[in-house]
């Protein structure tokens, strides 16, 4: 009988590679090239050993351990030990992120979807869905392995040979393992696909949490976490292959203990309880913009700390900014230079651009959400009851202000307070806020955009995306590339004051909001004459 | 005195055209039944007259109001269950019902309440964990909830199990007893026979068949059910005569309006046994206007999906 708990499993893992074809190479070719990219990028950001030094000696700091890990090879600090040790942790998260997206969509989703249910009523085993699945991220995740270990061998680093790459792409391969049984283990508690990706993606983040506690203060606390397992292996220094074969042993066993449970539990059940709702509706869904606030809520509390976490992150570093760019001349390059401004203060605008811009996602996602209750076919719900468009579509725009105008707020007093409390000399608060704030109006006109294709051309609106990636690599990388001034002013953001700097430009600030303005109306106008539909 | 209009409505997606010239008219306190088969244009129609499609030609009006420039004003009184239900699959079905109900401006609680008793519902429930059924219940609940002039309802039966269409169907006949109007699509035709007083029927965008039920009988004709002692001859050729069938030992078939006296003083020559007549049932006049036009039914059936 147990043999046949597995009949068909061939067959949904090549149907899983057809679903996945786009997805999971896009997924594992992202990862080999960004790998490759970081690697080269420190190969030219730090010419000598003397720079590389310098840069370790920052890292020296408890922000730095919490944020990337325990240093190892600081005395030593190649481009190798400096790849290894500054990207591995992040990549790790999301190549763990990458599982259990992939796990949760082909196991709960399906479920839920009552696509499993056709599935399982051909003679398929009972747990050749999930037993199919993780064969498919095992693979992945070898191959991923390997992609990473080869597109960082052929850089010809010198400090990057072949072993020390393949440690380096086989971590990041285990870490992919070890959330991929995260995942499933989840999937089987948890009642519905949601769940399973709040859940697995929670024991992510207090693995990466429990390891950034343990690390700086007590370090048998980090055990705990899969990913203090992987920094372990301490690629291109000492090359360790026990901590791998360990996350590998641990990912099997979750793996396991995933199909065990799946073959005891009903389909659509889960171990966890699914706890009943609200029979009635609080008084604040009960409005178009409620119910907009209400879809978003849980979206916008993950992008604030998020946001918040990353103004953080990035004030830990700006008391050492001083010393550490003195040495490095292209960053100088990448920073507008200007007399009289400390290089902390040259280098807020910059880092709060970077964070304008990616405080933006989560304010076109929330305008965008009106075209994805329209393909849902849920506005129909709305617009046939006594709700006009101009009400509908103005609960959306207030929802992506008050996204905006919370997540600038968060990022500069993400970076204002932590700043402050590295910086020997402070710098006033409000400054940093409104460093922050000026970024708004350039929000608002993104969200004109967005609006502006809503309205007239609602197939197309998804390349307002495109608009803000364009933004985004003209503001961070214009710098560099040298482009000329016209370049930056195509985007939104190019109009912006860079505070403090510069002086506060209301007129340009004023300009970007009537421009704004008129993009909402003509979206505004467009939605009220159009077919609502999918 | 007319609730709902439409004249010469035509609407088009690109060069498909969806409706082809509709005219329809619901009456106050009138029941009417808007049948026809999938991709026949009938919830295009009933999307028009929300205001959620623009029509390309022609008029739709509820009160005497138009219904895409007056929407928000027409939709106060008007209650709407879509054919497909799409809910919110992280909001419970009790928060979704409550919305619905505050968007139209309130609504009856203590209605809201027995209506979710009286349908079976878990409103504690999140709507991702709803069948077909139970998404069209809280869809019904909230829009007979609401205290309402008219009634849009698409197919709103079609997830229910027998027990629920009944329940639905008391719901309806007590709205038409307090002179409220409703638009019922349907391709359940028992049902419209049921509950409806006027009739029409849509193929291809265009309204093919429309009147009373008993109208629509009498184009007809009657269907004669005869056992005669000695068999009836010729009959295939009689005039006014079609849709013979052998019933046991019974004769089953269709008789035109004008042709009934004819036929039965023929028959009655062949010692007739038992006689039985009956009017049409929907089935039967819904499926004579499909299966004159085979061909055209066929090649029409490309236009959806």
């Amino acid at each position: 009988m147990a043999r046949h708990l597995f009949d068909g499993t061939g067959t949904l893992m090549r149907f899983v590679l057809r679903r996945d074809r786009l997805r999971l190479p896009i997924w594992l070719l992202s990862f080999a090239a960004i790998s490759a990219i970081i690697a080269l990028a420190f190969v030219g950001l730090y010419q000598n050993a003397e720079e590389r030094q310098a840069m370790a000696e920052t890292m020296r700091n408890p922000a730095m351990t919490a944020m990337v890990g325990p240093g190892y090879g600081l005395d030593n600090y190649t481009v190798g030990a400096m790849t290894a040790h500054e990207m591995l942790l992040m990549t790790a998260v999301v190549v763990g992120l990458m599982s259990i997206l992939l796990v949760t969509r082909h196991t709960r989703t399906d479920e839920e979807d009552g696509r499993i249910e056709m599935i399982r009523s051909l003679p398929v085993g009972r747990l050749s869905n999930l037993l199919s699945i993780l064969l498919v991220l095992i693979g992945a995740n070898i191959v991923l392995a390997l992609l990473t270990a080869f597109s960082l061998t052929v850089l010809g680093i010198e400090s990057m040979d072949f072993e020390g790459s393949l440690v380096y792409g086989s971590a990041l391969g285990a870490s992919g393992m070890i959330f991929a049984g995260v995942a499933a283990v989840c999937a089987q508690l948890s009642p519905n696909s949601r769940n399973t990706l709040g859940l697995s993606i929670a024991v992510l983040l207090f693995a990466y949490m429990i390891r950034a506690i343990g690390d700086v203060t007590n370090e048998a606390l980090s055990w705990i976490s899969p990913l203090n397992w992987i920094l372990r292996s301490e690629a291109y220094v000492n090359n360790y292959w026990w901590p791998i074969l360990m996350t590998v042993a641990g990912a099997l066993l979750l793996m396991v203990l995933a199909l065990y449970l799946n073959s005891i539990r009903d389909l659509g059940s889960g171990f966890l309880p699914s706890r009943p709702g609200k029979g009635k509706a609080s008084k604040s869904l009960l409005s178009p913009f409620g119910l907009a606030l209400r879809l978003q809520r849980t979206g916008l509390i993950a992008w604030g700390a998020g946001i918040l976490l990353i103004g953080a992150s990035y004030g830990s570093v700006l008391g050492d900014l001083e010393s550490f760019f003195e040495d490095i001349d292209l960053m100088q390059q990448m920073i507008a230079q200007s007399a009289g401004f400390s290089l902390t203060e040259q280098f807020i605008p910059v880092l709060m651009a970077v964070m304008a811009i990616l405080g933006t996602i989560p304010v076109l996602m929330a305008i965008l959400k009106l075209k994805t209750e329209e393909k849902n076919g849920r506005l129909e719900h709305i617009l046939s009851r006594a709700v006009s468009r101009n009400r509908l579509m103005g609960s959306y725009l207030a929802m992506a202000i008050v996204t905006g105008f919370i997540m600038l707020s968060l990022a500069a007093l993400g970076l204002g307070l932590v700043g402050n409390a590295m910086m020997e000399e402070q710098l006033p608060l409000g400054m940093f806020y409104s460093a922050g704030l000026a970024y708004l109006p350039a929000m608002l006109a993104m969200i004109g955009v967005a609006m502006l294709l809503i309205g007239w051309a609602p197939n197309a609106a998804s390349t307002v995306w495109l608009y803000l990636a364009f933004s985004f690599f003209v503001i961070y990388l214009g710098g560099l590339f040298q482009f000329p001034e016209w370049v930056a002013k195509l985007t939104p953001y190019g109009y912006v004051s860079e505070i403090p700097i510069e002086e506060m430009d209301f007129l340009n600030a004023g300009i970007l909001i009537v421009v704004a303005a008129v993009l909402m109306m003509i979206g505004v106008i467009g939605f009220n004459r159009r077919d609502i539909g999918r | 005195m007319t609730v709902l209009r439409t004249i010469g409505l035509t609407k088009k997606f690109g060069d498909f055209a969806a409706l082809n010239g509709v005219n329809i008219e619901v009456g106050e306190g009138e029941v009417y039944g808007f049948i026809g088969p999938n991709g026949s244009g009938k919830s295009t129609t009933l999307r028009i007259l929300l205001g959620i499609l623009k029509a390309t030609e022609g008029r739709a009006e509820i009160f005497g109001k138009d219904s895409w420039k007056d929407a928000v004003e027409i939709h106060k009184r008007v209650a709407y269950v879509p054919g497909d239900v799409n809910l919110w699959p992280n909001l419970t079905g009790g928060e979704v019902i409550d919305l619905f109900i505050k968007l139209r401006g309130g609504g009856n609680l203590d209605r809201r309440q027995e209506l979710i008793r009286k349908f079976d519902l878990d409103p504690t429930k999140k709507c991702r964990t709803y069948s077909k059924g139970n998404r069209q219940k809280v869809a019904l609940i909230a829009a007979l909830s609401s205290d309402v002039d008219l009634y849009i309802l698409d197919e709103p039966t079609s997830g229910l199990d027998p027990l629920m269409e009944r329940v639905f169907q008391e719901y309806v006949i007590e709205a038409k007893k307090q002179g409220k109007s409703i638009l019922l699509s349907s391709h359940i035709l028992s049902e419209v026979e049921k509950l409806c007083d006027k009739v029409a029927i849509i193929r291809e965008g265009r309204i093919i068949e429309t009147g009373t039920l008993k109208e629509l009988r009498h184009l007809t004709g009657t269907i004669l059910l005869v056992e005669t002692r000695e068999p009836i001859p010729a009959l295939e050729g009689f005039k006014g005569v079609s849709g013979i069938q052998q019933k046991g030992q019974a004769l089953s078939f269709q008789v035109d309006a004008g042709e009934v006296d004819q036929v039965i003083r023929y028959v009655s020559q062949f010692g007739v046994i038992r006689i039985e007549s009956s009017p049409p049932t929907l089935e039967e006049l819904f499926m004579r206007h499909y299966e004159g036009t085979g061909q055209a039914v066929e090649s029409g059936a490309g236009g959806e999906s």
